[in-house]
């Protein structure tokens, strides 16, 4: 048995996974999503299994639990609690056990629960089930419940629909849920993949003093390498339905002994890789239908040799650390993305674009007749500028409206009021087919790839497309030409133009969508989330081909994201928006460095960074993002503002200037 | 041999078959529509129902072709034409016309139903079963007679044995020239079924439907199979002249129907605002009227055009036919709303969707987006619908007829057939075999199509597809 759980003594430990194998459908084109898995838990030990997508990390979550789609089924292995082998018990028993000794959490809050119920009773239906001392005095266990994982008045919600709950505060509903029980061991598949990150920042501080409290074990699931090292205590890396590597977090962030896991950490991005394309980890997760002979990582590894690719490598151990390869880590050189420096862009560029005060509202109709009894002020006098060949990030959480600044820009939707100036023309009043005419300057690129695409077209029809509305090239030989040009551009080979989008990754669904977007030779694309739907290794592609672009095309960016790294990485300057309106905006260094605004200390403080040893103080902020139909009166963010004064409860501050064109709308610069 | 007449409904049905044809053309060369329709004909239940509903289609097709036969030439040369119109189907099925009873008669029987007098050759009057002008008239002795319809039988089951063999064959023959292998392998593996598609199915049930058209042959022109009717004409010939009508009505009508649906469905959800407001209140409208009531007022309105234009029709079947054209359009207009509000929720889904903005900010135009994004997009929802809904307008045709708002009296169809079956069943001994009959035949094509509706919508709808 060549695994990890040798390295511990499996007497202590709560759960441990021998040679757990998942297979889905049947024949040869059966899916071995797991094969081989070997792990064991310690109580009250935080373990990440950490993972791309499509590597089976999931599968082994809910094979430990039983609760594999149809198609699934585990074909070998055993998984113990406490010495009892979950998968021989019968169905009655296994029922017993989830929910009971083993809490599951999921990524996704919103469809976990039944929006028919009320909370207060869905958590009651777990307690009755799985609490015995606690039947007769449900109600008191549920407040007690709500109270603890930290809702509230948790009276008065336990009345409550979920649909009157936020997204945070439905991910701790599900926690409660789980907790009823009194489990030993949660499991939390990505249980923050879907929610902001000072959201985020709250749900793992909350699962993290449970652990303290209740001394339960929690098996991590995620794909985030910044949530492991602010919660885990110990990480094992999947790979392609195998465990690659598996140590304690400290040493697996000091010095990561799988080639995967070290390219991983290179190919995030970050301030300090600015100037130079990120490493890439080429190609994909291998389909795992086929049978594989050697190493699974060998296609997508720089320091692969012969005798990877023949046999299967065997697990290396040193101390508490284990990983699945040939070699030690100091036998295998990796080498740097090579350092193309960027031709230096000119220090007063042109200005491409202004904004000024751009104002997007929804009517909010009631009633029969439908009037309109309010606005949602989505954006809220927004202005802002772009220059020739940079990079403006626009950053904030989800709902402040950054989305809409993107769409209101490119007059996708009508603001409601403001200007729009694009080199002497006023887009807003524009109308029918002079915006029309205009359009082929400016593009957008979406969060999703897959749903951007028609996916009943082929590719070539979907990259011309622009070409074709624009009537700029009739004949369609010249066509086909430029649609291959337009791949190339991007990284894909010519005989993409004549498939469908379904037959591509996410990565490369990504770059057809930028292809798309150049084929119209735009000054300014919007990058809306372009990444936040990718895996990390996928993402330093597309962010490398989109910082190439800029420098051989001379592009402007206009790139609206939460990923503060991606910010730190790609952007020139950089605007934080909260509610609707921008609250601090300046030189990436500037405001990233020495932020200003209260509400901007608190975002970059509560960003989970994959250095588990420097421990940074989190601002954490209290509440939700209020609603944009009605905001607070004064400075929107002083409800939740740690260092607010009597004055932000009054007027909305004025904007401030500082240096290098460093602005920031807070009272506290007054001083 | 005769003057061809074009019908109405003749000249749509035939645009409507084109129009499937260059459909099945283009759905051809785009894999993502044909990837659903292999899905369709991989399922054996679809394959299965997709060669009866075929065998309908044929008849359906053959009682479209019409003509006026010519009965005499004038002195000059010139035709004389009759003033009946009759189709390559009365052509081919020509015994099973002409054979004509006075009144009901029995299936198989050699007697009719009803008592009469009788004159014998010495000029005494008996009252009995009188012998049928056609059925078993070359029988001597009546007892003979299921004898000599087993003798029948056997003829027709062997040719319709006969021909299915030589197709199958024929078959086999082209597989295994294209697959390089002996005739006899291939033949073994498309009966059991061992091939990618269930061709076993398709023959099997090939087999019966020869079998069943050998025996209509043999026996069909010797003796009435279904019985006669009121006015003594063949069962079998009304409920066979019937799929004509059921198919007319099924598919002519989301013909109408479909422009209309896809049109203001699509505006509706596309555009929103007053658009969208206008049409649901058509919508809306037009659901609130009694659907009955509507085609009951429409229908008494082309009765008296009709009965105040006598003369400008040349034939009976042109008027019946008039009248099925207008029975389709007004179960159209009355129809559409359901896939109209269907695709206005749809298309408010898509519009938000990213290709659409993405088309939006490239300049697409507005008709071109709805051309090119979302149509394609909705159109799984319209096929399923359409094959859905045909046999619920076939099933409808029977009950308007039933209330004598359906189709002519004088045009076969099933509806006419049950109508005219209702008296009869208060009659003792019962008359039983017209109602059995319609019953037979709309069923068997309502089943059929309802089994192939089923494939259709799991192998479309993409919700379901995951789900397998």
């Amino acid at each position: 048995m060549t695994n990890a759980a040798r390295d511990t003594q499996p007497g202590e430990s709560l759960l441990q996974v021998r040679g757990l194998r998942v297979e889905l459908g049947t024949g040869d084109g059966a899916v071995r999503a797991v094969d081989g898995v070997d792990l064991s838990i310690q109580r009250s030990e935080t373990f990440a299994l950490l993972g791309e997508s499509g590597c089976g990390k999931s599968m082994t979550a809910l094979a430990l639990m039983r609760l594999l789609p149809p198609v699934g089924r585990i074909s070998d292995g055993e998984v113990l609690l406490d010495g009892l082998g979950l998968l021989d018990l019968p169905e009655a028993s296994m029922r017993q056990e989830r929910g009971g000794r083993v809490g599951m959490i999921f990524q996704e809050p919103m469809t976990s629960l039944n929006p028919v119920m009320r909370i207060g009773d869905q958590i009651a239906e777990s307690v009755r089930l799985h609490d015995p001392q606690a039947r007769d005095h449900i109600d008191d266990r549920v407040v007690e419940l709500l109270t603890q994982v930290g809702i509230p008045d948790p009276v008065r919600r336990a009345r409550e629909y979920p649909h009157q709950l936020s997204g945070g505060m439905k991910q701790r509903v599900m926690i409660a849920i789980a907790l009823a029980g009194r489990p030993k061991l949660l499991i939390a598949d990505e249980p923050t993949t879907a929610l902001d990150v000072t959201i985020q920042a709250q749900v793992l501080t909350l699962l993290k003093d449970l652990q303290r409290d209740s001394g339960m074990a929690i098996l991590l699931i995620t794909h985030d390498l910044g949530v492991v090292a602010e919660t885990a205590d110990r990480v094992a890396v999947m790979y392609a339905g195998q465990i690659v590597e598996n140590a304690p977090v400290k040493q697996f962030f000091s010095r990561p002994a799988h080639p995967y896991s070290r390219m991983l950490f290179r190919s995030l991005p970050d301030a300090s890789r600015r100037d130079k394309p990120l490493t890439v980890i080429p190609g994909m997760v291998p389909p795992l239908s086929q049978r594989f002979t050697g190493c699974r990582f060998v296609a997508r590894c720089q320091a692969a040799t012969t005798e990877c690719e023949l046999r299967e490598p065997p697990w290396l151990a040193v101390e508490q650390q284990g990983w699945r390869c040939h070699y030690r880590p100091d036998e295998v050189v990796l080498k740097d993305a090579a350092d193309t420096v960027p031709p230096p862009v000119s220090d007063a560029p042109d200005t491409l674009m202004t904004v000024q005060d751009l104002q997007v509202y929804f009517p909010i109709r009631q009633g029969l007749l439908r009037r309109t009894v309010g606005h949602v002020k989505a954006v809220d006098g927004v202005s802002l500028a772009l220059q020739t060949g940079r990079t403006l990030a626009l950053v904030g959480e989800s709902g402040c409206g950054k989305t809409t600044v993107g769409k209101g820009l490119l007059q996708l939707l009508k603001p409601t009021g403001g200007r729009v100036d694009y080199a002497g023309t006023e887009l807003t009043t524009l109308d029918g087919g002079a915006l029309r005419k205009l359009r082929r300057d400016f593009q957008i690129i979406f969060q999703d790839p897959a749903a951007s695409m028609n996916p009943r077209m082929l590719v070539r029809d979907i990259v011309a497309e622009g070409l074709v509305a624009q009537g700029l090239m009739k004949e369609q030989a010249a066509r086909h030409r430029k649609v291959t040009e337009l791949l190339a551009q991007v990284g894909l080979p010519a005989e993409a133009a004549d498939r469908y989008p379904h037959e591509f990754s996410g990565g490369q669904r990504q770059r057809i969508c930028i292809a798309r977007a150049l084929a119209l030779q735009p000054k300014l694309i919007v990058c809306d989330e372009p990444t936040s739907a990718l895996d990390v290794s996928v993402q330093a592609q597309v962010l490398n081909l989109l910082k190439e672009l800029q420098h051989r095309l001379g592009l402007s960016y206009l790139f609206i994201t939460h990923n503060i790294s991606v910010v730190a990485y790609l952007a020139d300057e950089v605007a934080v928006m909260y509610l609707g309106r921008i609250v601090e905006r300046g030189p990436v260094h500037r405001v990233l460095d020495a932020p200003a605004h209260p509400y901007t200390q608190a975002l970059l403080s509560a960003v989970p960074q994959p250095e588990p040893d420097r421990h940074h103080q989190v601002i954490r902020l209290g509440g939700e993002l209020p609603s944009p139909a009605n905001p607070p009166t004064g400075c929107h963010f002083h409800p939740r503002c740690p260092q607010a004064m009597p004055q932000c409860h009054q007027t909305y501050p004025p904007v401030f200037s500082g240096e290098q064109g460093h602005q920031v709308a807070c009272w506290l610069e007054q001083a | 041999m005769g003057k061809p007449v074009f019908l109405l409904t003749d000249i749509l049905i035939f645009v409507l078959v084109g129009l499937t044809l260059l459909f099945a053309w283009y759905a051809h060369r785009h894999e993502h529509l044909r990837a659903p329709w292999r899905r369709v004909v991989q399922s054996r239940t679809a394959l299965g129902a997709l060669v009866v509903l075929g065998f309908y289609v044929v008849v359906g097709l053959l009682d479209s072709v019409h003509y006026q036969p010519r009965i005499d030439t004038r002195a000059n040369g010139d035709a004389i034409y009759s003033g009946e119109v009759r189709s390559l189907f009365d052509w081919i099925a020509g015994p099973l016309r002409a054979n004509q009873e006075k009144t009901y008669s029995a299936p198989f029987a050699v007697h009719l139903y009803a008592k009469e007098n009788i004159e014998q050759p010495d000029g005494s009057v008996v009252r009995d079963y009188p012998r049928l002008d056609h059925a078993g008239a070359h029988l001597a002795n009546p007892d003979d007679r299921w004898a000599d319809v087993a003798q029948h039988a056997e003829r027709g089951l062997a040719w319709g044995l006969l021909v299915w063999a030589v197709g199958v064959l024929l078959l086999a023959a082209v597989r295994a020239r294209l697959r390089r292998t002996a005739l006899a392998e291939s033949v073994g593996t498309l009966l059991r079924g061992r091939t990618h598609y269930p061709w076993h199915v398709a023959l099997w049930t090939l087999l019966v439907m020869c079998l069943l058209i050998g025996l209509i042959a043999t026996v069909g022109s010797h003796y009435h199979i279904l019985g006669t009717d009121k006015v003594g004409e063949d069962v079998l010939y009304q409920a066979l002249k019937s799929v004509r009508t059921g198919l007319m009505i099924g598919t002519l009508t989301t013909m109408v129907m479909l422009p209309a649906a896809i049109l203001l469905g699509l505006m509706a959800g596309y555009f929103k605002g007053w658009v969208d407001d206008v049409i649901q209140y058509i919508y809306t409208t037009l659901n609130a009227i009694p659907g009955v009531l509507l085609i009951a007022a429409a229908i008494l309105m082309l009765h008296i055009y009709l009965s105040n234009n006598a003369d400008e029709f040349t034939s009976v079947t042109e008027r019946a036919d008039l009248r099925l054209l207008f029975l389709c359009l007004i179960l159209g207009i009355t129809s559409w709303t359901g896939l109209c509000r269907l695709l206005r929720g749809e298309t408010f889904k898509l519009r938000e969707l990213e290709y659409v903005q993405a088309a939006h900010s490239m300049g697409v135009r507005h008709f071109n987006t709805l051309l090119r994004h979302i149509l394609p997009n909705v159109l799984h929802i319209v096929l399923i619908t359409v094959v859905i809904d045909f046999s619920g307008l076939v099933l409808a045709e029977a009950v308007l007829s039933y209330i004598n708002i359906g189709v002519d009296p004088s045009m076969d169809s099933w509806g006419n057939m049950i109508n005219g079956a209702r008296l009869e069943l208060a009659r003792e001994p019962v008359v039983w075999w017209s109602l059995a009959a319609a019953f037979v035949f709309m069923f068997t094509l309502v089943l059929a199509a309802n089994l192939f509706a089923d494939v259709v919508r799991d192998a479309f709808d993409p919700r379901l597809r995951n789900s397998r």
